[in-house]
């Protein structure tokens, strides 16, 4: 259970990132965090693990203030994949990568290699055990990156923007990864402004603009919401775009799954063709 | 970090700003000599207050407390090997061995001041001018202002992968001093990778611009003396001529003139 009490963050340089949000998020959600460039977005999930403290509010893991405890005794609860790779790959063999984090969290070696070969497995990186990270392609390394936390099994995965630089493929493996993950009553957080990756997960979305949260509900609500979608800057899934367009044929406005979509799309011309 | 804050350009003007970084340069040489001449602790108080109504003038007051901040560790340092190795080797004793063990770290501060107060000021375009207007090859101009420009974003993504670290239980400030030095190899290896990409990245980009397509630049601005600048020549000139006089033909107060004998 994350639940953040009215957390303000104001950056060194005078930056109020967050002005007052509050949420909870409950054990085995699945959740995206949306919003524009610099609308606190990556602030507040740095929040879940300890790496940033509030300047004001209080964050509670498990109801556990992140002020008590240090940011590494919070990681095994939280795992934090960022955005770039490269911050974090520094090991000679993708096996060593995978293995930095157990051992710092004191895991046996028996236990080491037993994960690092599950992480492996998992995220198909079987091949690469051997091979420097630094040899892999973008798409690789953030799978190595991935790997590296997922490894200690956290509770909580909270992973940022992860399908920038993904191609189909593998933000279709990312989708039912996360899917899976989240069926072993995993809490997931994705930061994110890809639409259509949301649409197809479907979770619970967030909403956030100027440091605030100005929505929070079901992706389908949101995300068919032309004013709120607006105010936030980002624009609803194709498919919705289209059905909004279509309006006057009496298609229904609320729709973001494509399935569901060809479902209706089917049904009305079959009706027409009788 | 707090040492980069104190070196870095914010773009703002003041009459300090304006003035030309050759002669603000020649100021800093002329401070930096004279701090050298001194090892009494009452001149280089002296030299430490004397660029205060600079900072002032520029409005740079918080970016340069923060600097001395950084340097305050360093200092300390500085501080405690010149005392421990000074007594133990009876270079000096007493009253003599506390005033240089502090005038090494006040030497250390005053020049970190003046030389934050330079790059506080400067602007790194007026500082690739002045390098031009030199006779600096404009390879060596560029090479040095775009490393001073990447100070502040290799600090930024230093802390990215100094989070990114912590988040898979890296505790820099465990273990003892060897396990602490290699706490940092997480950080640094990341961080280098990314310079030399980035630098790779920034030649490409550099080259598909076009540079060092012409031999001969031209400029759009061009640096020239003011009345201010004649006068802060003057006053470097002097600050040196009253540095060598005091140094060569005056007694200067020592510390001990002044305390009580000392138990060390």
């Amino acid at each position: 259970m994350i639940e953040t009490k009215d957390i303000h963050f104001t950056y060194r340089t005078g930056v109020e990132a967050l002005k007052g949000v509050s949420l909870a998020i409950r054990d085995g959600e699945f959740v995206a965090i949306m919003g524009q460039n610099g609308a606190g977005k990556t602030t507040f999930v740095k929040h879940f693990n300890g790496l940033l403290k509030p300047t004001k509010g209080e964050v509670l893991i498990d109801g556990i203030s992140t002020r008590a405890v240090s940011v590494a005794k919070l990681s095994r609860k939280v795992g934090f994949v960022f955005q770039n790779p490269d911050h974090q790959l520094f090991s000679e063999t993708v096996e060593e990568e995978i293995a930095f984090a157990l051992r710092n969290f004191g895991f046996e070696e028996a236990m080491v290699e037993k994960h690092v070969t599950w992480a492996l497995n998992l995220l198909d990186l079987t091949e690469y055990r051997k091979a420097s990270p630094f040899m892999l392609s973008g798409g690789e390394r953030k799978r190595v990156a991935l790997a590296s936390v997922l490894a200690w099994d956290p509770d909580v995965i909270i992973l940022d923007e992860p399908t920038i630089g993904q191609d189909h493929r593998q933000k279709e493996k990312l989708r039912q990864f996360i899917v899976q993950l989240n069926e072993q009553r995993k809490t997931v957080v994705v930061v994110t402004h890809d639409v259509e990756f949301v649409a197809e997960c479907n979770p619970r979305v967030i909403l956030m603009v100027d440091g605030e949260i100005v929505a929070d509900g079901e992706a389908k609500k949101i995300l068919t919401d032309a004013t709120l979608t607006l105010s936030a800057s980002i624009v609803p899934p194709q498919i919705t775009q289209i059905f909004h367009n279509l309006a006057d044929f009496g298609l229904p406005s609320d729709v973001i799954d494509i399935y569901e979509a060809k479902k209706i799309l089917s049904d009305r011309l079959m009706e027409m063709r009788r | 970090m707090s040492v980069f804050e104190g070196f870095r350009f914010r773009r703002v003007t003041s009459p300090i700003h304006r003035l030309d970084p050759r002669i603000k340069f020649l100021y800093v040489l002329a401070m930096f000599v004279v701090t050298i001449l001194f090892t009494e602790f009452l001149p280089l108080l002296v030299l430490f207050f004397l660029p205060v109504p600079f900072v002032f003038a520029a409005g740079v007051q918080r970016e340069w407390l923060r600097s001395l901040r950084g340097a305050l560790f360093l200092a300390t340092i500085i501080f405690v090997f010149n005392f421990i190795f000074s007594y133990f080797y009876r270079v000096y004793t007493g009253a003599a061995l506390l005033e240089y063990s502090i005038s090494m770290s006040l030497r250390f501060i005053v020049l970190v001041e003046s030389f934050s107060i330079f790059f506080l000021t400067t602007s790194p375009d007026h500082l690739s001018l002045a390098l031009e207007q030199s006779h600096v090859p404009y390879e060596f101009t560029f090479a040095f202002t775009t490393a001073v420009r990447f100070v502040p974003v290799l600090a930024e993504e230093a802390q990215t992968i100094m989070d990114a670290q912590k988040a898979r239980g890296l505790e820099l400030e465990r273990g003892n001093f060897l396990k602490r030095v290699r706490n940092y190899i997480p950080i640094l290896i990341p961080l280098i990778v990314s310079a030399i990409r980035r630098s790779l990245e920034l030649a490409e980009a550099m080259e598909s611009r076009a540079w060092g397509a012409s031999s001969k630049r031209t400029n759009l601005y061009t640096l020239q003396l003011k009345r201010s600048d004649f006068a802060l020549i003057t006053l470097s000139v002097l600050l040196l001529a009253v540095g060598l006089y005091l140094r060569y033909f005056v007694p200067i107060p020592t510390l001990g003139q002044f305390l009580p004998p000392l138990p060390f």
